[in-house]
């Protein structure tokens, strides 16, 4: 789960991680208000959005005057920024920060990360800050520097001592930047945290090392232990399809093109996608209905992308195993009944309780196509959207 | 042969009493599994009562912990269907009974319980499968997960993937062709698990039953490459790949937490790329896998002893 960065401050504020002062506006009035009690000459107004690149897109502007800051802040709320990660479409700015000025001395990268191939949390650091890290390892990999973490122990003095040295933190605030990284450690293993960056952490004039911006990645997986996570998300800035899926726990994903998919398993949704595009068409969605699906959760599913005006077919996908395909059937008869069915739909069934399965669909009087196996009906699909 | 599990392994259900331990302990049971009993702390001294298919009722002590069922039974393998946020616990319990073999079936452990966990089997007797994974079975003589047994034919292929619904795609390929598997092991879809597909691939090598083995990855992390690498050094048999996930967007997280392309790496093209370059053939579409393999079988010369029927 994502969340906004003035929430990611707070967060790590709570660790002790320096961030500057700021607060969170939704109206312009609000961010005036916002700049008159921070009483600093310069504050900036960011947008706030999930999704990084918002200074390209124009999202984050300094301001020197509390005429500035409401001539900004009316320019971003509102607007649609569309940065390389929105998608074309971009995101609409609801919310903003209006954040303390500080004398940026200069501008660098820590980055929290579960590293995979050693099963443990990476704590990366870069003396090239303020650009994209992905940029950064593509180009000059020996300039992100490492510290693989012992769970036993935690992140070590020397280790973060190391990566300050190595990025060329000035001496003097070296003390200062251990401590930055010790608490961003403890903040990203208290709050189960997938991804934690500072990109770009800051030294300042007058001495300090703190985080300029911040992005925080939840593990879903362990939001039940953090409701104060939890109460973070924002809605507004998820697919409406996405969420209506996540009620009925279903795992959705909307994508652009216009074949609706439904499948049991993850794997198998993903190279369900892989087969459509593979034949010439185009997925509209990945769409896991997982291992035990009911049959109300079959019809919530079909609902989700009969609800999709870009869907133009469907094609559902199934290899039964805990999953049956009787109940597959007879939620794909419900929901088509209930909501009409104008769109081809091809289905493949295959595993348990295929027969009857097939029966159902068969004798539903519903206008299908059946499919021998996953090719054949990607095939199908593919040539009745056409 | 097979490898991790044969029809004379002893298996404990740790969270047999719920209705997901139960059910699929049931399953292991019609199967043939030798189920020894199960672990549910506080229903210690109790038994479970399965009724099979056959009429018959099979009854399984239950114990408060592992190393007290261990020590009755005589397990040597114990299978977990614990909710997630227990279910990092109930591993490192397992582990501390030095258990052989760990199968964790559960879905959706924070990440983070994983990191712990891995740490603190270093130096332990224990492996692990999983979590997130559809289990291990080796045809005709033993079923350990959630896989339709049924599917299955005893063989000489391996199958090895991080994918549970995608294996049995491919183990289905692989039977209608007359081609049996040796044992089928889902690694599981977690970014952080027990085993990797080195660690299985390894164990292929050296069962002298298995002929040849299908690999199925999926976008994210560099496993497949890894895997591939070790194959092109130390594998004396055919390997031939699938990875799913070719058309995914990056930053999004397919199903399985660990399917997701992040920072332009674990896409499927440089997987497939790093597969071919180290002679493993890979499958274009998730429908041949079966066929890609039973190509690779002719080219060596192995079809007719893979046959199994």
């Amino acid at each position: 789960m994502n969340i906004h960065e003035y929430q990611g401050k707070e967060v790590l504020k709570q660790y002790g991680v320096a961030v500057p002062e700021g607060k969170v506006a939704f109206t312009v009035d609000e961010a005036v208000e916002a700049a008159k009690e921070l009483g600093t000459s310069v504050v900036v107004v960011k947008a706030q959005i999930h999704a990084g690149g918002r200074g390209k897109a124009g999202g984050v502007k300094v301001a020197k005057s509390l005429d500035e800051v409401r001539q900004y802040a009316s320019e971003i709320l509102g607007k649609t920024l569309v940065t390389h990660q929105t998608g074309p479409e971009g995101k609409e700015v609801k919310r903003l920060l209006i954040e303390q000025g500080c004398d940026i001395k200069k501008e660098y990268y820590v980055g929290v990360v579960v590293d995979r191939a050693t099963g443990r949390v990476v704590m990366m650091a870069s003396e090239e800050g303020g650009t994209e890290i992905e940029e950064v390892a593509e180009h000059s990999p020996e300039k992100i520097i490492k510290e693989v973490i012992d769970p036993a122990v935690g992140l070590l003095p020397f280790q973060a001592q190391r990566l300050a040295y190595a990025i060329n933190i000035p001496k003097e605030l070296v003390r200062k930047a251990v401590q930055f990284m010790t608490a961003l450690y403890a903040a990203f293993v208290d709050k189960d945290c997938s991804i934690a960056e500072i990109n770009p952490l800051v030294v300042t004039g007058d001495g300090n090392v703190m985080a300029l911006d911040a992005k925080l990645n939840f593990d879903s997986n362990a939001l039940f232990r953090h409701k104060d996570i939890l109460a973070l998300r924002d809605l507004e800035e998820e697919d409406a399809k996405e969420i209506e899926a996540s009620k009925y726990d279903l795992s959705y994903i909307a994508l652009d093109g216009n074949i609706g998919c439904m499948v049991n398993g993850a794997g198998l949704a993903m190279a369900t996608m892989d087969i459509i595009k593979h034949y010439g068409g185009d997925p509209a969605n990945f769409l896991d209905v997982g291992g035990g699906a009911t049959k109300e959760k079959v019809t919530e599913a079909f609902k989700i992308l009969l609800s999709d005006a870009n869907v133009k077919g469907i094609f559902v996908n199934i290899f039964g195993g805990i999953m049956r395909c009787d109940v597959i059937a007879e939620g794909v008869v419900a929901a088509a009944r209930e909501l009409g069915l104008e769109r081809p739909l091809v289905v493949r069934l295959e595993g348990t309780n295929v027969e009857l399965g097939k029966k159902i669909l068969n004798e539903s009087g519903l206008n299908l196509v059946a499919a021998d196996s996953m090719s054949d009906g990607a095939q199908k699909i593919v040539a009745l959207v056409k | 042969m097979s490898i991790l599990i044969n029809k004379d392994t002893k298996v404990i259900t740790q969270g047999i009493t719920g209705q997901t331990g139960l059910f699929h302990t049931k399953g292991a049971l019609e199967y043939g599994t030798q189920m020894v009993g199960g672990v549910t702390p506080g229903k210690g001294g109790t038994t479970v009562d399965i009724e099979l298919e056959n009429g018959e009722t099979k009854s399984l002590p239950v114990f408060n912990s592992v190393r007290e069922a261990v020590a009755e039974t005589g397990a040597t393998v114990s299978v977990i269907y614990v909710p997630p946020a227990f279910a990092a616990d109930s591993i490192l319990e397992a582990v501390e009974a030095e258990l052989e073999l760990v199968i964790c079936i559960t879905e959706g452990i924070p990440v983070l319980d994983m990191v712990r966990v891995k740490r603190y089997m270093e130096g332990k007797k224990t492996r692990l499968i999983g979590p997130n994974c559809p289990g291990v079975i080796t045809p005709d003589e033993i079923k350990i997960g959630i896989m339709p047994g049924y599917i299955h034919r005893k063989g000489h292929v391996g199958v090895v993937s991080r994918s549970g619904t995608l294996t049995y795609e491919a183990v289905h390929q692989l039977t209608t062709r007359g081609i049996g598997q040796s044992t089928a092991v889902g690694i599981g879809g977690d970014p952080v698990k027990g085993s990797e597909f080195i660690d299985i691939l390894n164990l292929f090598n050296e069962d002298p039953d298995t002929y040849a083995v299908i690999m199925i990855g999926e976008i994210g992390g560099t496993a497949e490459e890894e895997a591939a690498e070790w194959v092109k050094a130390n594998m004396k048999k055919p390997v031939v790949g699938f990875i799913g996930g070719a058309t995914a967007p990056p930053g999004k997280r397919m199903g399985h937490a660990g399917a997701i392309i992040s920072g332009g790496k674990g896409t499927a093209k440089e997987k497939i790329s790093t597969l071919e370059a180290c002679g493993i053939k890979v499958a274009p579409t998730p429908s041949d896998m079966g066929s890609t393999l039973v190509s690779v079988l002719e080219e060596q010369g192995l079809l007719e002893k893979c046959k199994t029927h």
